[in-house]
């Protein structure tokens, strides 16, 4: 097994979060894990990014260059990114805020309205949530209940206040999978 | 579940500085080493210990020499620009003799370059990097692991030697969380440290300085400081040989770079070409015996770095002519792919 | 019999180098005299600058440090976060204090660096051989400013004191004189005030010291202590520019 994806979307979607919090599950199912993020000036207001890789052995290269699933959260990512998937991989488009078909007929495209199903539980921000509960039953190779476990120890403390709300947001999530 | 935790490599560094015993930090902002001095400023002062942010790299360095001077054990981090303002500051510290832990995360040059991971201060850090005959330890890692392990051995081969000892790693190293642990390691015995300045209370009293005046003094201190370096080149080598057992090409990487050379290696071998890693974890002493010793069973060399080639002269000088030694460079910022690698191995073995 | 007048205890029995008819020597003997009438030499940490002073390691007879040009506010800086109950001075000239180490100067006074600084002001470089200083007056000739120093090319001359009592950090701030006995002994006053302030722990003391410097001034001592009362003086002022809080 090994996982390499990268997570793209603008700053303040939470694309960081969902890496490290699939990072985070990653590390407690056993796996070996590790994630990057982009970094510098590109975070201020910009596209952001980051790279996970999920493997049963020693992780050599953290920086894959041809990931096998992406996630993309904006349309700017959907351009950088839709090409880079590799051959037999998954994209994931949050269809809430990307309107542009996927032309590659070679990978999986997967359609998720995190925004919409955000809304639906009251609070856009939890977007990113959502698709990572998609991202998560789609992979397969992390339990959504580890992810959940998860929260808590990767949310600052002063963010637990919206524990529920995140655990039910990967919840809608995956609904959409099954 | 184990007892790793997850961490960026700036925060584990401190981390683990902290729990080498490092009481006193001094710093000055710059990407991509930022979450290391704030992790310190939150953590140090809970411990009892202190954060200070300096006015500029240059007064960092010196609030360095002073905290070690009065015993302390102390670390500064920055970035390559940073690093350039430290130097002379570091001069004085390996002239005065003092112990110190210095991190740097290099980004790419020169002058303002960019902030993308690189390995372009090769030379910076193993050169002696400021005026004067001096050497700093120097240990790359190329895991987050590996960086708190060899954090904690900094401390101590500073103190040993009384020499500062860099951290050399880069954007990716800083930047990158990975599981890591903190094993309860036992302190090697270590020389008093008698030498402090901190008020004569009851003793002779110490001076610390890098000045002397006359030359059979200073002859005779730059051929101390020299046994030191001799010293560690023979008790402080760290490397790591990955697959040389059959092979007849050998890849020199260290750092980020050897990570992404392992994958090289891993496609090569499934092609069946016979290739082996050879990483050196301590730059300084560099690790030129087993790089001879691999020249008579190898048939040629490739050293990959994120640079235009620093490292590689000190593996040719190794070889010492005996092999061919070719070389892959990315300098701009960008971690080199596993396949232009394979690519250039193919080119190398023709 | 009772001794009138010895060597102070804080100093070492080493001979100054320092050149016939230089201040350096009183000012030296000053910090000690001080140093021992406190009682702290065994808790004094001093720091020598790059400079004529460079080699005052040699003469106090304390836990010394020689630091790099400019930088003896960040080493004492440093010490001193680790010894926060020791008293930690630095000794430094004009290139030193208000030229190369101005960032080093300006910081440690701001932060209220609980350090004292006996900050010698003789308007020229002493030991690279007469070069202009920050603190050169307006006209007055140095190697690098052969025709005097005209202000519309190289500036003025840093009021150093001036500056740094405008920081809340810097509680005391004097300007003194060793150019007669009775200024001598105010500025012993004034530098014995700087170190109490820092065992009160109450933040930066800075004591500037107007000095002579005959041979790279080209005068002879008396000559040289005639010019810095009529030529410094006027343009540095003496006393005290800021004290702030008790020290008895």
């Amino acid at each position: 097994m090994l996982v390499e994806l990268i997570i793209a979307g603008f700053g303040g979607q939470g694309v960081m979060l969902m890496g490290q919090l699939l990072t985070y599950a990653g590390m407690k199912a056993g796996r070996e894990v590790s994630w990057i993020p982009s970094y510098g000036p590109e975070m201020r207001g910009g596209t952001a990014n980051c790279t996970v890789v999920l493997a049963d052995e020693e992780i050599a290269s953290p920086l894959p260059t041809e990931p096998n699933v992406i996630v993309v959260m904006n349309r700017p990512s959907l351009d950088k990114f839709a090409e880079k998937v590799k051959t037999g991989g998954k994209l994931f488009v949050n269809s809430s805020l990307v309107d542009k078909e996927v032309q590659r007929q070679d990978i999986e495209v997967i359609e998720v309205p995190a925004n919409e199903l955000a809304l639906d539980l009251g609070i856009e921000k939890v977007a990113n949530m959502v698709m990572l509960g998609a991202v998560v039953a789609k992979l397969g190779v992390v339990d959504l209940e580890t992810v959940i476990d998860s929260l808590s120890e990767v949310l600052p403390a002063h963010r637990h206040n919206l524990l529920e709300l995140n655990k039910k947001a990967l919840q809608q999530g995956r609904e959409l999978i099954i | 579940m184990s007892d790793k935790i997850l961490m960026k490599g700036n925060e584990a560094i401190a981390e683990a500085a902290i729990r080498a015993g490092c009481t006193h930090f001094f710093g000055y902002p710059i990407t991509p080493q930022n979450e290391l001095p704030a992790y310190m400023a939150e953590k140090l002062p809970e411990q009892g210990g202190v954060f200070l942010q300096a006015e500029s790299e240059v007064a960092a360095i010196n609030m360095v020499y002073g905290a070690s001077a009065a015993g302390a054990r102390v670390m500064t981090s920055s970035s390559s620009p940073g690093i350039s303002l430290k130097a002379e500051g570091i001069s004085y510290i390996a002239g005065a003799e003092l112990p110190c832990v210095i991190v740097n995360m290099v980004r790419a040059g020169p002058g303002l370059g960019g902030i993308g991971p690189s390995q372009s201060d090769y030379f910076q850090a193993t050169k002696g990097m400021a005026h004067g005959d001096f050497r700093l330890a120097v240990l790359a890692p190329d895991s987050v692991q590996e960086a708190v392990d060899l954090t904690r051995q900094a401390f101590d081969i500073a103190d040993k030697y009384r020499n500062p000892v860099m951290i050399l790693g880069d954007g990716v190293i800083g930047q990158m969380m990975e599981p890591v642990e903190f094993k309860e390691i036992d302190s090697p015995e270590l020389p008093e440290k008698d030498w402090i300045v901190d008020g004569a209370e009851g003793r002779e009293r110490n001076i610390i300085h890098s000045l002397r005046l006359k030359t059979e003094d200073l002859t005779e201190h730059n051929w101390k400081l020299a046994r030191k370096y001799e010293q560690m080149q023979e008790d402080e080598v760290r490397y790591e040989e990955k697959l040389m057992d059959d092979a007849e090409v050998a890849i020199v990487a260290y750092g980020t770079t050897a990570r992404v050379v392992k994958t090289a290696i891993k496609e090569a071998r499934a092609e069946g070409i016979k290739v082996g890693l050879i990483r050196p974890i301590s730059l300084f002493p560099f690790p030129k015996k087993v790089i001879k010793k691999a020249a008579q069973q190898v048939d040629c060399f490739l050293t990959v770095e994120m640079s235009t080639g620093q490292m590689v002269e000190d593996v040719r000088l190794a070889v010492n002519g005996e092999r061919s030694v070719a070389f892959y460079g990315s300098p701009g910022g960008a971690v080199p792919s596993p396949a232009e690698i394979l690519v250039k191995l193919k080119e190398v073995m023709e | 019999m009772e001794e009138l007048a010895g060597r102070p205890k804080s100093l070492t029995e080493q001979e100054f180098h320092y050149c016939p008819g230089c201040t350096h020597g009183i000012v030296h003997r000053l910090v000690a005299e001080v140093i021992d009438e406190l009682d702290i030499q065994e808790q004094t940490i001093g720091i020598a600058p790059v400079g004529c002073a460079v080699l005052a390691y040699d003469y106090f007879d304390l836990d010394m440090l020689e630091a790099a040009h400019g930088r003896p506010p960040a080493v004492a800086t440093g010490i001193k976060r680790v010894h926060p109950d020791k008293v930690v001075f630095t000794y430094q000239g004009d290139g030193d204090y208000a030229s190369i180490g101005t960032a080093e100067s300006v910081h440690a006074a701001s932060r209220g660096e609980r350090i004292t600084t006996v900050f010698i002001n003789n308007a020229i470089y002493g030991m690279t051989g007469g070069q202009m200083a920050p603190t050169t007056l307006e006209g007055q000739k140095a190697t690098t400013a052969p025709r005097g120093r005209d202000t519309k090319e190289a500036g003025f001359p840093l009021q150093m004191s001036e500056m740094l009592a405008t920081l809340e950090g810097a509680v005391y701030v004097a300007r003194v004189s060793v150019d007669t006995p009775q200024r001598i002994k105010q500025a012993k006053e004034a530098i014995k005030k700087a170190f109490k302030v820092q065992l009160k722990g109450l933040g930066y003391a800075l004591v500037e010291v107007l000095s002579t410097c005959p041979t790279n001034w080209g005068l002879s001592p008396q000559q040289a202590l005639d010019w810095l009362e009529d030529n410094m003086i006027p343009y540095y002022p003496l006393g005290e520019l800021k004290s702030v809080g008790e020290v008895e």
